[in-house]
């Protein structure tokens, strides 16, 4: 286990009564790819601001390699790099922008220009070298910004929502060039970001920030599969999060009730009687039109449904069925003509036991 | 009309044989007022930076003191400042009413609200977040205070032209502090005021076109600046 880079202990940011953020405890661990996710308004920027102390906390203690960081602040912003949402480049030239971290410590000109002419190579912006920063589009204006900050060969590098205001082919070029760099450098990094897909794509581990707090930390699997509560659930993609009782148990198989329609899913240990939250992601549902001669299957579950609204999202379609509870699946558009569903049709929906999550009411 | 273009001809004779001790006078004035407004940027740059990165309780105060400073009536300036200078005021040891000495005070005290009134401005329209960035390279205070003067550097020139303007076009001030004395305090402006008292047009209107051409020069070159930093 890899030692703690930056530590945060009890920590509470408040301004005026309204308490923005609290985080008992968490650790950024060295080399690793930490992603912070959650909706917007979530604390995750000031949460990221305290981390690069850019912010003091109104409470609590921030630790660099277990060391309280007081009166060094300077000191260590020197060893970090922050990448923010708007790229914030200086009225300069970009090579003036990307050697200016490294200016402000001391590094003698020739070296700034080595170290800033391999990362501007590394992120395509070479070309671009003597134009004014003002001048650039948004995705070279961003790229502008990974390059200053790699620049600098941070040991931690923190990044808030750089993405974000970025289009979609931009964005996934960039998220490309991103992850190539933090896997060649291996600098332990901090990523902010309320998109589910790049949280998925970068983050080791996993942090989910809802309403100041970190609900949930853990391997993006298991946040992803496994999310502790009702809230990181939706937040995670979970569509059909319902209420219901486990009926019996065997094997650690259990028969939960769920508004008289019996779900049968995967749990470890839980008595019978149970009140539990029964979640399951939209892609992870099977949909047959009702009626046909019913064949063995690995799916545990076959629940006859009946379809209220069919909604198209590019390629996918998301179906919700009335199954005595709301369910919801996601299938394609191929699929949707070649049954021929429409609103009102009955289907049968079959899902696995393990593509439940059950989460027991009342944690 | 023969009054006037009568005047311009001797005015243009005027400067160019430096009668009068125009070229003497405008040397004072240039140098009066140049060193009022550099006094001006210092405790402006302070203020205004001041006022435009922190919140406090009564911010907003201040900033409508500034604003109001902005539009300050040079005679009331003068008023305050000589009474403080004269011998028997305040600081009537120091010795310094009618000298150049308490001209500068005076036009500082007239141009600081301007530029400090610029100044926040314009370090106001930054980002907000460009200062946490350029902590985030790793600057220290000074750094970062030099780096964002220097991206405000377009509109921080705006406030060296108008504190400039506000301290050489200024009159009542430099004549109550100054005392408009011959080879001592006499400037351009307090010299126009004379020179029209006495019925002596000619005079008046050379030192007011070298007045103009200096308050001209001084923006020409600013601009000048300023065009080629925007297109660069």
């Amino acid at each position: 286990m890899s030692q703690p880079k930056l530590s945060l202990r009890d920590i509470r940011v408040r301004r005026g009564k309204a308490e923005l953020v609290r985080v008992p405890h968490l650790d950024v661990l060295a080399g690793e790819v930490l992603v912070i996710v959650g909706p917007n308004g979530a604390g995750k920027s000031i949460l990221l601001e305290t981390l690069a102390l850019l912010q003091r906390p109104t409470q609590g203690q921030t630790l660099f390699e277990g060391q309280a960081v007081e009166g060094r602040e300077l000191a260590l912003r020197r060893r970090m790099a922050v990448v923010f949402q708007d790229p914030l480049l200086l009225r300069r030239s970009v090579a003036d922008n990307i050697a200016m971290g490294l200016r402000l410590r001391g590094v003698s000109r020739s070296a700034r220009r080595e170290k800033a002419a391999h990362w501007m190579h590394r992120f395509g912006i070479a070309h671009l070298a003597k134009r004014s920063a003002p001048t650039l589009s948004g995705g070279e204006a961003q790229r502008t910004n990974l390059a200053r900050a790699f620049t600098l060969d941070p040991e931690v590098l923190l990044l808030d929502e750089p993405f974000s205001a970025l289009d979609q082919p931009t964005r996934e070029e960039l998220l490309d060039d991103l992850a190539q760099a933090l896997r060649d450098t291996g600098v332990t990094t901090v990523f902010v970001t309320h998109d589910r897909a790049e949280a998925l794509r970068l983050g080791e581990r996993v942090a989910v920030m809802m309403g100041g707090s970190i609900r949930q930390v853990g391997t993006a699997a298991e946040v992803f599969a496994a999310p502790v509560d009702e809230e990181v659930a939706a937040f995670v993609g979970v569509e059909t999060i319902v209420g219901g009782r486990v009926q019996s148990l065997a094997d650690g198989l259990a028969t939960i009730d769920v508004d008289g329609a019996a779900v049968q899913a995967m749990v470890p240990s839980l008595a019978s009687g149970s009140e539990v939250l029964v979640c399951l992601r939209p892609e992870d549902v099977i949909l047959e039109p009702a009626g046909l001669d019913s064949h063995p299957t690995s799916a545990r579950n076959h629940l006859r449904g009946t379809v209220r609204r069919i909604t198209t999202i590019g390629g996918q379609v998301r179906v919700v069925l009335d199954c005595g509870f709301t369910l919801v699946a996601l299938i394609t558009k191929q699929s949707l003509e070649e049954m021929g569903l429409g609103v009102g049709a009955e289907v049968v929906a079959s899902f696995k036991a393990t593509a439940v999550h059950v989460i027991p009411r009342g944690t | 009309m023969d009054l006037i273009w009568d005047g311009i001809r001797e005015a243009f004779r005027i400067i160019a044989s430096g009668d009068y001790s125009v070229w003497e006078i405008t040397i004072r004035s240039i140098l009066v007022s140049g060193t009022a407004t550099a006094l001006a940027l210092l405790f402006g740059i302070a203020v205004g930076a001041t006022l435009a990165f922190n919140e406090f309780p009564g911010r907003n105060l201040a900033f409508s003191l500034v604003n109001t400073g902005m539009g300050l009536p040079p005679v009331v300036v003068g008023l305050i400042v000589a009474i403080a200078l004269w011998r028997s005021g305040p600081l009537g040891d120091l010795r310094l009413i009618y000298t150049p000495a308490a001209m500068v005070i005076a036009q500082t005290i007239i141009a600081a609200p301007i530029v400090t009134g610029f100044t926040a401005a314009a370090l106001r329209s930054l980002h907000p977040r460009l200062r946490a960035q350029i902590y985030g390279l790793g600057a220290s205070r000074l750094q970062m205070l030099w780096l964002v003067l220097w991206e405000a550097k377009l509109p921080l020139l705006a406030a060296v032209m108008a504190g400039f303007g506000g301290a050489i076009s200024e009159i009542g001030a430099s004549i109550m502090v100054g005392g408009n004395l011959a080879g001592d305090t006499r400037v351009l402006t307090t010299a126009v005021v004379l020179e029209v008292s006495k019925g002596e047009f000619a005079p008046a209107i050379a030192l007011s076109l070298i007045l103009l051409a200096l308050i001209f020069l001084v923006n020409l070159i600013l601009t000048t600046v300023q065009q080629q930093e925007q297109r660069s």
